[in-house]
């Protein structure tokens, strides 16, 4: 009987020759990362239990991304505290303040590759899935096990495979992919599961795309969510391609699904749920006091480029907050050398740190109660970006500059097009 | 821990999130202040009034959200004996078990019972029953691989320098 990629990546990783879903393994660790929130936990529970060092160092990352830069005097104390522990440790992988979101970071910098298994103490670890790898989030406990063993159990996971076919049209982008697979399965639609992306649909998305999908496969309760590697990887990667696990042609899948890329336009998923997913043209035209354009599901060049697209010669509404937090150092710079990042200015935008800023709710542009913002990210819990009474629809980079535009939740082919 | 646990029942719905278990106000707050907030914009009175001993009998995607392993933990101190789940959200399920929080995965349970009656739940067998009808609900018996990480007490119990092995491995 064949394997799935998540089956595959994990039996190599256990060293046997064949695992099922189901099985309990345990796997060496490719990758271990962990970011500003957990990270001095981590190290200070390690030194707890008498571990003063990392079982492989060079497979250990640290970002400080979540607080950036720091909003308050305990939190640049918590900064100091990690880059001492980073020290400490001799940790291989360190990204300080100021240099982007760790899942846009880990991948940019080719730190991930396919076939790996990589953990992290965030749940959108899942986004390394877009490069061919089984990524997931785990606690500081199992953190803790990991860097100091380099192995931890894992349940090999059932799989659900999505066969992607079609085109997307030219204003719909994988983050309205990504929300319509969330509205056809629910936000727990792949509990324990890994999905797998296959077909020409699939094979057609840029890496870009293929991050934003994984990223959110966690949205969707899965533990991994992979594309499998081909040339499109191998070229973000700079490298001629080579051999990748890929499914067998006889694996086995709980469930599969098929979508036609054709027959998409843009999404809105409506507070205060990530499944509760309607044509961007029918989210009922709501005003809204804040765009937020950023995060790790959709902070990266295309992302800037869609948006400025859109803003291209016209300006914000007024009263509206438009926030623009570029995923990485590298997009802000590549965004400024094509111009976005003027076209985004000029338009009225104002322009953050590269890193998590509004996303979590954590600093740097929060929504008050009883106001309603439109996101780029992938959470909209109520809280998630502020006030527990305020509203978030999550939707493309077009569809929220679009909204910015016109100062409620609007399909971006209404402004762009108009 | 044994494998047979029996307390008084606490039932909530679907879809409690780390948001609800740990609210992100308290988040760095020791675990001595954020355990009286569990739940608290659910049920005001669950942390407060809530026992050692006492089962949690809960819906479906319990512990979504955030990887915080503070929802488990702030549940542990609280002295919560066993979660009963239709489902867990994965992440909360491993941590649960990393922190030696005992969990059950039994669709049925939340049906067969009412918050304040005596509960019973064998983790081995995967059976959560209502002492106070005799109502049973069979669920699936957790895996051993878990069941020896929390008898153990967690995923790092005798982890040392010298033997850094957790005890799954
Ligand atoms: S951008 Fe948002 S979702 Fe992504 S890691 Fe940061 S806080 Fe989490």
């Amino acid at each position: 009987m064949g394997m799935t990629v998540a089956e595959k990546i994990l039996a190599r990783a256990a060293g046997r020759g064949h695992v099922r879903a189901g099985e309990f393994v345990v796997g060496d660790i490719d990758l271990a990362m962990t970011h500003d929130i957990f990270a001095a936990g981590v190290f200070d529970t390690l030194l707890a239990h008498g571990i003063d060092r990392l079982f492989d160092p060079a497979k250990v990352a640290v970002v400080i991304d979540h607080f950036v830069p720091a909003p308050t005097a305990a939190i640049a104390d918590l900064h100091h505290r990690i880059r001492e522990h980073v020290e400490r440790f001799d940790v291989g992988v360190f990204y300080d303040a100021g240099e982007g979101i760790s899942h846009q970071l880990l991948p940019e910098r080719g730190h991930v590759r396919p076939g790996m298994l990589i953990i992290g103490t965030d749940s959108h670890t899942t986004t390394y899935g877009a490069l061919g790898a089984a990524a997931t989030g785990v606690g500081t406990s199992d953190m803790v096990a990991a860097m100091a063993t380099g192995r931890l159990w894992f349940r090999v996971p059932e799989t659900i495979r999505f066969e992607l076919d079609g085109e997307l049209d030219r204003w719909t982008s994988w983050k309205d992919v990504v929300l319509a697979v969330a509205g056809m399965i629910g936000s727990d639609g792949a509990q324990y599961r890994s999905l797998e992306f296959g077909g020409p649909g699939a094979a057609s998305a840029p890496v870009s795309g293929r991050l934003t999908v994984a990223n959110m496969a966690v949205e969707l309760g899965a533990k991994f969510g992979i594309f499998p590697a081909d040339e499109t990887t191998f070229a973000y990667l700079g490298e001629p391609p080579t051999e990748a696990p890929g499914p067998d042609p006889d694996a086995e899948y709980l469930e599969t699904h098929r979508l036609d890329l054709s027959s998409l336009g843009p999404q809105v998923a409506l507070p205060s749920d990530v499944d509760l997913v309607v044509a961007a043209s029918e989210a009922g035209g709501a005003a809204i006091d804040q765009a937020f354009l950023g995060s790790c599901t959709n902070g990266r060049l295309d992302d800037l480029a869609a948006a400025a697209s859109v803003l291209a010669g016209r300006s914000v509404a007024p009263g509206v907050r438009f926030l623009v937090a570029p995923a990485s150092r590298r997009v802000m710079e590549d965004a400024l050398a094509a111009g976005y990042i003027t076209t985004l200015v000029e338009a009225g935008a104002t322009i953050l740190a590269p890193g998590c800023g509004p996303c979590f709710g954590g600093h740097g542009g929060l929504l008050g109660p009883g106001e309603r913002g439109i996101s780029s990210s992938n959470r909209n819990f109520p809280g998630r970006m502020g006030s527990a009474d305020a509203e978030i629809f999550l939707a493309s980079p077009a569809t929220v500059a679009a909204s910015a535009a016109a100062g409620r939740v609007v399909d971006p082919r209404e402004v762009a097009d108009g | 821990m044994d494998d047979v646990m029996r307390g008084r029942v606490w039932r909530f719905g679907d879809d409690i999130s780390t948001d609800l278990l740990s609210p992100g106000a308290y988040a760095v707050d020791p675990v001595e202040v954020r355990k009286l907030h569990v739940l608290e914009s659910v049920d005001p009175n669950f942390a407060g009034s809530v026992e050692p001993g006492d089962l949690l009998v809960v819906g479906r995607n319990f512990g979504c959200g955030s990887s915080r392993e503070t929802a488990p933990e702030n549940l542990a101190a609280l002295g919560i004996a066993c979660v009963v789940a239709a489902s867990f959200a994965r992440i909360f399920l491993r941590n649960a078990v990393a922190i030696g929080l005992p969990v059950l995965i039994c669709p049925d349970a939340q049906g067969i019972v009412e918050t304040g009656q005596q509960g019973q739940v064998d983790l081995a067998a995967g059976v959560f029953e209502n002492l106070t009808t005799g109502a049973t609900a069979v669920g699936e018996p957790l895996p051993e691989e878990m069941r020896r990480i929390l008898a153990a007490g967690g995923i790092l119990a005798g982890l040392t320098v010298d033997d850094p092995s957790p005890p799954s491995v």
